[in-house]
C-alpha cells in the first residue's frame, strides 16, 4: 500500500493513501470535530456529504478551508486544525445552523444525548449572533417514529441508513434551499410510506429531529392504576445494553439489576421475553424440522422490521418465512391467555408492558391481527431508552440495586433464548434443538461458531448427523435484499435463512442507547449477549422445563392447533401503491 | 391527492423512454424530462411508474422533482404562457408584465387557471431579445408586450 506523509498541526503523519484528513488526524491524537459525518466501521457504513463544514481544516497553499470528512491526504500537506481561521469559521458554521435550529433544549427528548448540543458545548458558543427566519414544517408521528424537521440540521445520515444501508427507501431530501427536508415520497405522512420502522434512522439522528413514539408514560399511568395487573416481558439485546444508560461499560450485563429495577417500577410479575423465545424455537424449529428434507426455504419472522420490509418489497416470497410470530408477540397471548386465566385476572385487567431494543415493536404490537376485540396482546412497548428514563424518573440508583430473578413460570428462559439478541442468533438456537430433534443424539458443542460474526452477509453448512444444512445470514435490510435477490435469481440454496433488519441485530436496534456511530459498543454487546448464554445452566430451548409444563398442560404439541391459533400469524402484501391517496 | 387515471398509451411510451435509458438508475433526471415532454407534467402516478422501471425509491424520485424548478407536478393549462425574465426582457419592464399576467389569471407562477386553459411559468431568455419583452403562449411568440396588452393577448385564447 503506498503511504503518504504530512504534517498536521506540525505533527508529522504517514497513512495511507486515500485516508481522509480526519481520519489521519485521528491517527496522531487529533479528533477534528464533525456533524454530518457518521461511521459504523465493522458493518462498513459510512456518511459523508460533507455538507455541514464543521470539520474544516486549513491546508497551506489552498484558497478555501477544507472539510476534513471528504479531502484526502497529499504527499507533504499542511495542515492546521484549530488555527484562529479555523477556529472562527468552524464557530460562524455552527452558529449559522444554530441560528435555524429551535431553541427547546430544556425539553427536547434528544437532550444529553444531541450532538449539535454537545458541539455547541464543545465550541463553547454563547450566543447566536445571526437571527434570521427559521424553516418550520408539520411535525409528522408514526406508531414508532415522530419526525420533528424543524431540529432536522440536513445531515442525511437518516437518509443514509435508510436508502444505502437499508434500501427502504421511505426517506429522501425533497424541495430545496431554505424549503430542503427529508421526508418521504410526495412529503406523505411516514405511516403511508414503505417505511418498517427499524428505526435506523432514530439511532443515526444527531439531533431530536427523529425520535420514537413515548409510550412511558402510558406505562406509569398503567402501573398506578390499582384495577390492573401489570406484568413486563424485556428482550435479550435490553440487558446487553441498558447499563450504558447508567455510565457503565458497553457489553455489562445488568440482567439481574434489571428484573430488580423493574419490579421496584412496580410491575405485578417481571417475566423474560426471553422465554416466548424458547417457545417461538419450539415452533419455528419444529416448522424447520419439517421443512429439512424437502429442501424449502425456512425464514425467521421475528423481526417486525423484516416482516415490515418483505411485505412491502418481497410480497411473492409471503409463503417462506415462518408463520411463527415473533417472541413478543408469542409472550402477549401466553401472558393474557394462560397465565392470566391461571390466576383468574379478566384479559381486559392484565396489561402487557415489552421492553425492547426495538422500534418496530411499537408497531408490531398495534398490528390488528394482534388483537381481541380491540385489546392487544401487548399493550405497550417501550425501548431499552425509554425503560432508562422511567428507572431515573423513580429515584433508582439503578448500580447499587441487588441482581434478583425473574418471576415463573413466564421469566425461565434458555441459553438458546437469549442468543435471539445477535445476528445469528435465531438460527443457531433453532439449530441446537432442530439438531437434536432431528438426530435423536445430543449435540456435544451447542456453540455453533460458524454462525457467528459480524459479516454482513454469512453462510454455514451444518452437519446434521451426515445430512448437510445450509443457512443464510443477513443482518442490516439491504443486506436481507441481496440475500433474497440472490436466491430469487437461483445463486443460493438454502435449508434456512435468518434475517435482521438492524447491524448487529437486536443489540443494535432502534431502541438501544445510542452507540454515536461506534461499533465497537455493538461488539461488546453482542459478546455480553454470549456470555450470558455460555452461563445458563440450560442451553437449548427444548430443555427448557416450564416450556416443557405450558406444551403439556396447555399447547398441546409445537405446530398444534391452539399453538397455531395463538402463536402463528400470516402477512399482507403491503406492496400496492400506497403513496397516492384515493 | 386524488388518484388520476394516465393513458395506456403514454404510459407505454413512458416505459418505452425507461427502456431507451436502460432503466438505468443514473437516468432519473432524462427520464423525468422526456416523462414530462409526454405528460405535460409529472403527476405522483408518473414518479410511480418510473421508481419501479428504474428500480429506485418513490422518494428519490420525487426528491428530484422538487429539487429541480423545471419539473413541475401541476399540469400545464392547454395555453401555457411564459415569460421571458432574461436580462434584457427584464430591463424593458417584463415583470411588469408578469404582474398584469398574474392578476388578469388570477394564479401564481407555476400554477394553472381553474378552467384548465392558461399556466403561467417564467424562464431564461428566448434569444428574442430585440423583441423585449418577449412572452410566449404556447409555440407562439409575441414581442414588445407591454401590461396593457396582457389583456388582449388571454382575449385571443379565451373566445
Amino acid at each position: 500500500m503506498e503511504m503518504v506523509k504530512l504534517t498536521i498541526d506540525g505533527k508529522p503523519v504517514e497513512v495511507e493513501k486515500d485516508t481522509t484528513i480526519l481520519k489521519a488526524a485521528k491517527t496522531v491524537g487529533i479528533e477534528i470535530p464533525t456533524l454530518c459525518f457518521f461511521e459504523l466501521k465493522d458493518m462498513k457504513i459510512e456518511n459523508r456529504p460533507g455538507g455541514c463544514r464543521v470539520c474544516v481544516v486549513e491546508v497551506k497553499g489552498r484558497r478555501n478551508l477544507a472539510p476534513a470528512c471528504t479531502t484526502a491526504v497529499a504527499p507533504g500537506m499542511e495542515v492546521f486544525t484549530h488555527n484562529i481561521r479555523v477556529l472562527n469559521a468552524r464557530r460562524t458554521v455552527l452558529e449559522l445552523i444554530l441560528s435555524d435550529h429551535p431553541a427547546e433544549c430544556l425539553t427536547c427528548s434528544k437532550s444529553g444525548n444531541c450532538e449539535l448540543q454537545s458541539l455547541a458545548q464543545q465550541l463553547g458558543v454563547r450566543e447566536i449572533p445571526f437571527q434570521g427566519a427559521q424553516s418550520t414544517y408539520r411535525k409528522d408521528t408514526s406508531p414508532a417514529i415522530i419526525r420533528d424537521v424543524d431540529k432536522c440540521i440536513m445531515c442525511r445520515r437518516c437518509e443514509m441508513m435508510c436508502n444505502e444501508v437499508q434500501t427502504v427507501g421511505a426517506l429522501s431530501a425533497v424541495n430545496r434551499g431554505f424549503m430542503a427536508v427529508v421526508a418521504p415520497a410526495f412529503e406523505m405522512n411516514l405511516e403511508k410510506s414503505p417505511c418498517t420502522y427499524c428505526g435506523q434512522c432514530v439511532s443515526v439522528c444527531p439531533t431530536g429531529a427523529l425520535t420514537e413514539v413515548d409510550h412511558s408514560r402510558n406505562v406509569i399511568n398503567a402501573l398506578a392504576d390499582p384495577t390492573k395487573t401489570v406484568v413486563v416481558q424485556t428482550a435479550p439485546a435490553v440487558r446487553a445494553a441498558l447499563g450504558e444508560e447508567f455510565g457503565l461499560e458497553p457489553g455489562t450485563l445488568v440482567t439481574g439489576k434489571l428484573v430488580a429495577a423493574l419490579r421496584r417500577l412496580g410491575f405485578d410479575y417481571v417475566f423474560d421475553t426471553d422465554f416466548a423465545a424458547d417457545l417461538t424455537i419450539m415452533e419455528e424449529g419444529s416448522e424447520l424440522l419439517d421443512r429439512l428434507t424437502r429442501y424449502l426455504k425456512g425464514l425467521t419472522s421475528c423481526c417486525p422490521g423484516w416482516v415490515n420490509f418483505f411485505e412491502h418489497n418481497f410480497p411473492e416470497m409471503m409463503d417462506i418465512p415462518s408463520s411463527a410470530k415473533s417472541p413478543q408477540q408469542m409472550f402477549g397471548p401466553i401472558a393474557k391467555e394462560y397465565f392470566g386465566k391461571k390466576l383468574g385476572i379478566a384479559r381486559e385487567n392484565l396489561i402487557v408492558v415489552s421492553i425492547m431494543p426495538c422500534l418496530a415493536k411499537k408497531y408490531e404490537c398495534q398490528r390488528d391481527e394482534f388483537k381481541v376485540n380491540g385489546d392487544p396482546d401487548v399493550n405497550y412497548s417501550i425501548s431499552t431508552r425509554e425503560l432508562a428514563h422511567l428507572i431515573k424518573q423513580s429515584n433508582i440508583d439503578f448500580n447499587s440495586l441487588p441482581n434478583e430473578d425473574f418471576d415463573n413460570p413466564l421469566g425461565e428462559s434458555t441459553g438458546a433464548a437469549v442468543i435471539f439478541g445477535n445476528t445469528g442468533g435465531v438460527i443457531e438456537a433453532a439449530c441446537r434443538t432442530a439438531y437434536e430433534l432431528y438426530t435423536g443424539k445430543k449435540l456435544a458443542k451447542v456453540e455453533f461458531d460458524e454462525l457467528r460474526g459480524m459479516e454482513n452477509i454469512r453462510h454455514a453448512t451444518l452437519d446434521f448427523d451426515g445430512l448437510p444444512i445450509n443457512i443464510g445470514i443477513a443482518h442490516g435490510l439491504g443486506n436481507a435484499r441481496k440475500l433474497l435477490e440472490d436466491i430469487r435469481a437461483g445463486k443460493n440454496q438454502f435449508h434456512a435463512i435468518e434475517i435482521m433488519a438492524c447491524p448487529g441485530g437486536c443489540i443494535g436496534g432502534g431502541g438501544q442507547p445510542y452507540h454515536h456511530g461506534n461499533s465497537e459498543i455493538l461488539k461488546k454487546r453482542a459478546a455480553a449477549i454470549y456470555r450470558e448464554d455460555a452461563g445458563k445452566p440450560i442451553r437449548k430451548s427444548h430443555e427448557n422445563p416450564f416450556i416443557i409444563e405450558l406444551y403439556k398442560e396447555f399447547l398441546g404439541k409445537p405446530l398444534s392447533e391452539r399453538s397455531h391459533h395463538l402463536l402463528h400469524t400470516h402477512y399482507f402484501d403491503k406492496s400496492a401503491s400506497i403513496f397516492v391517496e384515493e | 391527492m386524488a388518484k388520476i387515471k394516465l393513458s395506456e398509451k403514454k404510459l407505454e411510451e413512458l416505459r418505452e423512454v425507461c427502456k431507451a435509458y436502460n432503466n438505468d438508475k443514473g437516468e432519473v433526471i432524462n427520464v423525468l424530462h422526456k416523462a414530462q415532454g409526454i405528460f405535460g407534467y409529472l403527476p405522483a402516478e408518473v414518479q410511480e411508474v418510473i421508481a419501479k422501471e428504474l428500480n429506485v425509491s418513490v422518494a428519490h424520485v420525487y426528491g428530484i422533482v422538487t429539487f429541480y424548478s423545471f419539473f413541475t407536478m401541476t399540469p400545464k393549462g392547454e395555453h401555457p404562457i411564459s415569460i421571458c425574465l432574461g436580462t434584457a426582457c427584464y430591463v424593458r419592464g417584463a415583470e411588469k408584465v408578469l404582474e398584469e399576467f398574474k392578476r388578469v389569471l388570477n394564479i401564481q407562477v407555476g400554477e394553472t387557471t381553474a378552467d384548465g386553459k392558461f399556466s403561467l411559468s417564467c424562464l431564461r431568455c428566448v434569444g428574442a431579445c430585440g423583441l423585449a419583452p418577449v412572452v410566449l403562449v404556447g409555440e407562439k411568440v409575441y414581442g414588445r408586450v407591454s401590461p396593457d396588452g396582457v389583456k388582449d393577448i388571454v382575449a385571443e385564447y379565451n373566445s
